[in-house]
């Protein structure tokens, strides 16, 4: 439970440095979308961001940390799945940071909604799987 | 100055997902399964996230600029349109069905783990595929 809490302590940090720091919003989908528009120079913040991100798993490992990860090894479920997320997340506008975290965090009815509306599918989802009985 | 907060930003985020076990996709399923073998820890997550980020938000309504100077670029879309509802919807499922959401997809690249890789694939052709078909919001 601490480390879930200290994790969260973190992320909300994170948000916090972000948007007091340079007055933007850290959502991952926001990020990914303008890894594919570093031309335009308001967007460049994302890339700094996103190597900050990706340097995180390394530095956590060498610190001796230890970070387990048990994930399904079927490619079909794995790619439907990273479509479907990439696909709502963008015309969505957010995911879990974006909405998640920073909408709920200043009360934004729409990122609540979206928050909601997620969790509700993502709950749905599992609970059908578990239903089939494992086969997925 | 932006770019050193923004790669402060970043690093503190993914020391967060790892430390507090979301970028391990069984961790998140078990989360989601509520009617079956519900593990609620991850709500401490999210919970505390949103507080911290409370009290920053809140303080920043007293300022007129970002520490770093520019300005606060605050979300202009309100609106809860069928665009939001139908996007959370997708991504929920996709959330549902392997554990992964972006931010820990993309935490978890440098593990080199081919499902990641997998992942991360198509998440980008999902994001790609949105934008040459349908485009960014507009408020």
């Amino acid at each position: 439970m601490y480390s879930e809490l200290a994790g969260g302590l973190l992320i909300g940090l994170a948000a916090a440095v972000l948007w007091l720091g340079i007055g933007r919003i850290s959502g991952m989908t926001g990020v990914m979308s303008s890894l594919f528009a570093l031309n335009e120079p308001q967007r460049r913040w994302s890339l700094w961001f996103f190597i900050g991100l990706v340097a995180a798993y390394p530095l956590f490992h060498l610190a001796g940390a230890e970070a387990p990860m048990t994930i399904t090894d079927d490619p079909r479920l794995l790619i439907a799945a990273g479509l479907l997320v990439g696909f709502g997340t963008y015309i969505g506008n957010g995911c879990t940071s974006g909405h998640g975290v920073c909408g709920m965090g200043r009360l934004s009815l729409r990122s609540v909604t979206a928050t909601l509306v997620f969790m509700a599918a993502g709950i749905a989802t599992v609970a059908v799987m578990n239903q089939l009985g494992g086969s997925v | 100055m932006n770019a050193i907060l923004a790669l402060v930003s970043g690093l503190l985020f993914g020391l967060g997902l790892l430390l507090s076990g979301m970028n391990d996709p069984a961790k998140v399923r078990a989360f989601l399964d509520i009617f079956g073998q519900w593990k609620p820890e991850l709500m401490a997550v999210m919970g505390a996230a949103v507080v911290v980020f409370f009290f920053a938000f809140h303080w920043s309504k007293g300022r007129s600029q970002p520490f770093a100077g520019g300005e606060f670029h605050l979300p202009s879309l309100q609106r809860i349109d069928v665009r939001l509802i139908v996007g959370a919807v997708l991504f929920g499922v996709g959330w549902g069905l392997v554990g992964l959401c972006p931010g820990p997809a993309l935490v978890d690249l440098l593990s080199f783990r081919p499902e990641i890789i997998w992942f991360l694939l198509a998440l980008i052709a999902g994001n790609r595929l949105a934008h040459w078909l349908i485009g960014p919001a507009r408020s």
